[in-house]
């Protein structure tokens, strides 16, 4: 397919029916126990600092595993997965030395996500599937101050993020991501530069792929970790023109409900969202079932908030598999007009005219 | 301006621009940014809605300036609300500014100027930072002045923007610019109308787009003369706003109304905007000075002090509601002069006045610190009322002014913490409700002896430790068994409304048991129980939910699964021990630390559970920034140091420590600790407790025990342990009562939290001390704050009767080691609480794997091995283990028999 063969395709899909995205890598990756020696592999043998927790690296060191959970969750019904990068830009690679491998890790990843979805799209030709490349927050801010008598300061500038997720982009896209997506945004400001360096690569390369957009509320505040509320966070967003806009991570499918009604009101763009399996418990662990975030979720179908659907922490493919089965006599959210206003946005939105 | 017009109409703040401010400017040069923000601050505060931010001058590096000033506006969510406007003639200046802000921001500005090129390159980068946009007038020829010009230019942009690049018209705003009239040089006469004509016909050719404009500049001939420039800014706006002008520049806290212009000075100004006759500037130049004023034309923005002109009932709640206590005497004596009985003022202005207190903090309108700061007002006019309470009780022999209800409140026995209790009854004496408090560690006959004598609505319990919730299923039980019918509320940290609906309330069946969730909530829970009308539909309703609670309880207990004791010790904490050589202390023995440096705890306070006393949710530091709370978080935080500097400067508390050290090796579950190194001689035993909890078998966590952490005695390896108690409460009462005025309840409560703060403090500066020196197996440890509240530090020092050694018993181990009450003072109740209160005891252990964690349930094999090793009957146990129980011991000894 071509990249705007895509695009029409998605777009057909996501018209038909709620579409379906993967659950956790992490949760997943955990099941192998993989000790230091298993994310080293034979390549990274004597790499000079532990990547233990790498869970990027593995797509070089551990491809069968990545590759084998990509297929678990288009078996239990995934319409799109995404690339295990979510911290696969040099950034984040920082903390194992291994900044210039990142562009290396996206063409892999997106690699093994598109052999897995081929595979399946082949078995079901009339039921496409799609590669979403991931693109995480960083483990850094860039409207925070990590120095707590020194609120100027910023251990990262946008441009810094921008060319490093340039960097991840074009890796993503070059090894055959469909989508890129932007996900658990806890600051704006890092989302806005990885959205330009998105449209810059596009330029670059000269095509133009769909971008999803997924926030992070971080508690009841109802806030972004940066401060914003949902809606002054789509307005920062818009400009992207995504195709669809949504919520994931922290929170579990019940507390996550007021914030994707919000959203779901204002954004004139598909609704995403893929809730954590509840909160985590006193252990870090996660205690929804597939049928309770299920049933928690499919209210949200039910009545008309969303377009996009799957897990974050603590999801399993057959959470996925639960959830896919209980949206699927629902239609998708009905796109709505929203009138066109000057929307300008702080931590909270201003709408004027 | 009309209201409705001004609702459509953007203010822009426009005290932080360089250009347009010479004080801003100074503090800029100045690099002080603190005074800057405060600029920004006041605009917002003032009614900005959007705040401009200009660094445009010569000798500053603008990009820079811009920069730091966003960054630090970031910082501010009292100020980051809203959005920024971006404002500056360098491009260069703009892209930094976009790159620091999360939100949508308008750019001010981009023109024509330098051809259409450069425009659609701004524009395109833009809007790719996401940023609406404002356009100049402005093009290859220079700044439109006439209304042809202005429109033309403004359509040529409109139609780039929208067809090559795809702008949303919605957000372009234009700038037709406003220039200078009455400057004397006749072509400079039309300047006003000129934007105002074509604002009309720029907003009908295109209706999605904006219209904005500095407006001071339209009056910059009056320099010096506030009150014509304010008159001329206010009829400008208005026509330019009836025009389509719906965003402006202006002083958002300096704009005259319309119709409070003088009609002279609004005709004069009106004339010379409109352009409406030839001699209009000389008329309004001649006219100027009798306008000008005192010349400073600022309101003085000194403390308001309006709210005194009001009547003596306003003036009391409006003293009640805001905290103040400097007028509170002089108006409670006016009122009582002008009432017929003094008992009148309490009656009505005063609780009129704590009424509005009830409602606002009821509606989240007022926040707990508040609250009690209204209190200490109510408090004071009371006090100043009673001798004349008395008087008038002595000439009439009637007694006792009505209270709304009354309520008898207690620590139960054996626990000392009251800091959430004293809040509750605070609160609910603002209310009107008479609050008899019996202190802490108060037995359950002296409680309900009380109760009867007082005929009390309603009895409050409240305890902090594990061991007090049996206590109050024992007072449950007692009132049961003496005939009670009154409410009892239950409160306190280890509390929760599953435990009152299971264990408490079953007790007592002739009453209900109510779990009252924090101090918020009190008010409304005894104001419906002692409602004639609500009383009764608000206990069943009780009932229903804890019915439904004790189910659901039951339905969870049957599901959870635990591994057998023998299973949970086979996947202990697996430590290579053979590959290890525990650090040696260096000294064995105890050491106590007499009046500890108060001063030098005072850096290691965790301040965030400070905040929880009150209700203030959030993160300390970011708490004081928060949206809600923030503002009273600071206040709060301002009176805490002041006092924070009085408890160490004066001593009011004595600081109290011992710690000891000495040779020990895990035995099964227990420790040994041993006389000497030949470790012949056991000393004490240790007893820990092991997680039996069932996990998903394909996470390789162990089921951990504290011993776990210590060398087994079969590997023959030397090991340690080590303890302390440390209080900082010592004086803590008699401090308070020769300080703290007894109506200053406030005060009070900040002092008693200090306290307890301080207490863990000294807990981690000791603890730093032993990783550092004493034990010394981090003599290099280098942490912040930051990283020991988030506990980054190797080693661990848990406290018994907290979740990683539930049994608090397991403390008397401790003070018999270390000789604890003679050493430091602090005694042990019969439920193993610390009195004084402000006192943390725990073990430290070294090894590098140990860590923090939750025993969790347990199962009835351990509670048996475990009352077998402490040489405890089971029952004992199971009292002691009560609430970590994961079984109902009564029914499983039916289920036995």
């Amino acid at each position: 397919m071509t990249e705007t063969d895509i695009a029409a395709t998605l777009e057909r899909a996501a018209a038909e029916r709620i579409l379906i995205i993967d659950g956790a890598m992490g949760t997943m990756i955990q099941r192998h126990n993989l000790d230091e020696a298993g994310y080293r592999g034979q390549r990274f043998a004597d790499w000079p600092r532990d990547v233990k927790g790498n869970n990027d690296l593995l797509v070089l060191t551990q491809p069968g595993i990545i590759q084998g959970i990509h297929e678990e969750y288009l078996a239990a019904g995934a319409d799109i997965i995404e690339t295990n990068t979510f911290n696969a830009q040099r950034i984040s690679m920082a903390d194992y030395g291994m900044e210039e491998l990142s562009y290396e890790i996206n063409v892999a990843a997106a690699k093994l996500a598109r052999a897995a979805v081929d595979k399946y799209t082949a078995l079901t030709p009339d039921k496409p599937r799609f590669v979403a490349g991931a693109v995480g927050p960083t483990n850094r801010t860039a409207s925070i101050s990590p120095d707590v008598n020194n609120p100027g300061f910023r251990n990262v500038s946008y441009d810094e993020l921008r060319d490093a997720y340039k960097e991840q982009v074009r890796g993503l896209i070059e090894g055959g991501s469909q989508i890129i997506l932007i996900e658990t945004i806890f600051d704006t400001l890092n989302a806005k530069a990885a959205g330009l360096a998105t449209l810059e690569v596009f330029d670059e390369l000269g095509i133009t792929l769909p971008v999803m957009i997924s926030g992070t509320i971080t508690d009841r505040s109802g806030r972004t970790l940066s401060g914003q509320t949902p809606e002054a966070f789509w307005y920062s967003m818009r400009h992207l023109k995504p195709f669809s806009i949504g919520l994931n991570c922290a929170l579990g499918a019940d507390l996550m409900r007021p914030y994707l009604a919000e959203l779901s009101q204002i954004a004139d763009v598909r609704i995403s969202a893929y809730p954590n399996a509840g909160l985590p418990n006193a252990m870090g662990g996660y205690d929804e079932t597939p049928d309770d975030m299920a049933c928690a979720t499919e209210p949200w179908a039910r009545d008309g908030l969303i377009n996009v659907i799957g897990g974050c922490c603590g999801s399993t493919p057959d959470h996925i598999r639960h959830i896919a089965e209980h949206v699927k006599q629902y239609p998708p959210r009905p796109i709505p007009k929203i009138a066109p206003k000057l929307r300008l946005s702080g931590l909270e939105p201003f709408v004027h005219g | 301006m009309t209201s409705s017009a001004a609702l459509s109409f953007i203010n822009v703040g426009e005290r932080t621009n360089v250009t347009g401010s010479a004080k801003f400017r100074k503090l800029i040069e100045a690099n002080d940014y603190a005074a800057a923000l405060a600029v920004a601050r006041q605009q917002v505060e003032a009614g900005a809605m959007v705040l401009d931010v200009n660094m445009d001058e010569g000798l500053l590096d603008s990009e820079k300036a811009m920069t730091t000033f966003l960054n630090l506006i970031a910082s501010e969510p009292d100020i980051s609300r809203v959005p920024i406007m971006i404002d500056s003639s360098k491009w260069t200046v703009i892209e930094a500014g976009l790159k620091c802000v999360q939100g949508k921001p308008i750019v001010n500005s981009i023109s024509m100027k330098e051809g259409e090129e450069a425009f659609l390159e701004h524009a395109r980068k833009v809007r790719r930072y996401g940023a609406a946009v404002v356009v100049m007038a402005f093009d290859e020829q220079g700044q439109a002045d006439t209304i042809e010009r202005k429109v033309s230019i403004c359509e040529r942009a409109y139609n780039l923007l929208t067809e090559k690049i795809g702008f949303p018209p919605e957000d372009i705003i234009f700038d037709p610019n406003i220039f200078a009239v009455a400057t004397g040089i006749e072509e400079h006469n039309g300047y006003g109308i000129a934007f105002i004509e074509a604002t009309r016909q720029i907003r009908e050719k295109m209706p999605l787009t904006h219209v904005s404009g500095g407006v001071s500049n339209l009056s910059f001939a009056f320099r010096g003369n506030e009150p014509v420039r304010e008159a001329m800014h206010s009829v400008f706006l208005y026509h330019a706003i009836r025009a389509g002008m719906d965003m402006g520049i202006v002083n958002a806290g300096q704009l005259a109304l319309y119709d409070d212009i003088p009609a002279e000075l609004r005709e004069l100004a009106e004339d010379v905007i409109l352009n409406r006759r030839p001699d209009a500037t000389d008329r309004l130049l001649d006219a100027a000075p009798r306008f000008k004023g005192d010349g400073s034309g600022q309101k003085a923005k000194e403390k308001d002090l309006t709210w005194r002109e009001g009547t003596v009932e306003s003036r009391l709640t409006h003293s009640l509601v805001h905290g103040i206590t400097d007028f509170i005497e002089a108006d409670t004596e006016e009122a009582r002069q002008k009432l017929p009985k003094p008992l009148n003022v309490i009656e009505g202005p005063l609780m009129d006045g704590m009424s509005v207190v009830g409602d606002l903090f009821g509606a989240g309108k007022m926040f707990l610190p508040q609250v009690v700061k209204s209190a200490r007002v109510m408090k004071q006019a009371v006090a100043y009322l009673q001798p004349y309470l008395e008087e008038e009780k002595r000439l009439s022999g009637v007694d006792q002014m009505p209270a709304a209800g009354k309520v008898v409140m207690a620590t139960v026995k054996g626990d000392v913490h009251d800091i959430g209790k004293n809040i509750v009854g605070v609160v609910l004496q603002c209310n009107n409700y008479e609050v008899i408090d019996l202190g802490v560690m108060v037995p359950a006959s002296k409680i309900l002896e009380t109760a009867k004598r007082e005929k009390a609505d309603i009895i409050g319990l409240s305890g902090l430790i594990t061991p007090s919730l049996d206590e109050m299923c024992f007072v449950a039980a007692e009132m049961e068994r003496e005939n009670f019918s009154v409410p009892l509320l239950i409160g306190g940290a280890t509390t929760s409304r599953v435990h009152t609906a299971v264990k408490i309330s079953p007790n007592y069946n002739k009453g209900q048991a109510i779990y009252v969730l924090d101090a918020s909530r009190a008010v409304g829970v005894v104001s419906n129980l002692l409602s004639e009308t609500q009383s009764k539909s608000y206990v069943e309703g009780i009932q229903a939910e804890y019915v439904k609670v004790r189910e659901a309880h039951l339905a969870n207990e049957a599901k959870k699964q635990r591994l057998t004791l023998t299973a949970a010790r086979a996947n202990k904490v697996a430590i290579d021990w053979a590959a290890y050589t525990p650090p040696k202390p260096s000294f064995l023995g105890t050491r106590t630390y007499r009046n500890y440096d108060l001063a030098s705890l005072v850096p290691y306070i965790d301040w965030t559970p400070f905040f929880q006393t009150w209700e203030l949710t959030g993160r300390y530091p970011a708490i004081l920034d928060d949206n809600k709370v923030g503002v009273e978080a600071r206040k709060l935080f301002e009176d805490a140091k002041v006092m924070l500097d009085r408890i160490v400067r004066e001593k009011w508390f004595t600081a109290n420590g011992v710690v000891g050290f000495w040779p020990a090796n895990g035995v099964g579950d227990d420790i040994e600790l041993y006389a000497d190194e030949t470790r012949k001689t056991t000393r004490a035993t240790l007893y820990t407790l092991r997680q039996q909890m069932a996990r998903d078998p394909s996470r390789d966590r162990a089921h951990v025990a504290l011993a776990d952490f210590v060398a087994p005695k079969e590997s023959g390896i030397a090991d340690y342990v080590g303890g302390f108690a440390v209080t900082s409460g010592l004086g803590e009462e008699a401090a308070i009562e020769a300080h703290i005025k007894t109506t200053d309840d406030y005060s009070r409560i900040i002092a008693k939290a200090l306290a307890d703060r301080l207490a863990e403090a000294f807990a981690e500066a000791l603890h730093a001390r032993v990783r550092r020196e004493l034990w010394g197996y981090a003599k290099n440890e280098t942490l912040s704050n930051d990283d020991l509240i988030l506990e980054k530090y190797q080693g661990i020092r848990p406290a018994p009767g907290y979740p990683a050694q539930p049994d608090h018993t397991e403390k008397a181990t401790l003070w018999s080691l270390m000789n604890v009450e003679e050493e430091t003072g602090i005694q042990l109740t019969e439920s193993y609480a610390m009195w004084p209160g402000a006192a943390v005891s725990g073990l430290y252990f070294s090894h590098p794997e140990s860590h923090y964690f939750g025993v969790g349930k347990v199962e009835r094999d351990q509670a048996e091995d475990y009352a077998r090793r402490k040489g405890w009957a089971l029952e004992e146990a199971e009292r002691w283990l009560a609430p970590v129980l994961n079984y109902d011991p009564v029914s499983a000894r039916k289920n036995v028999a």
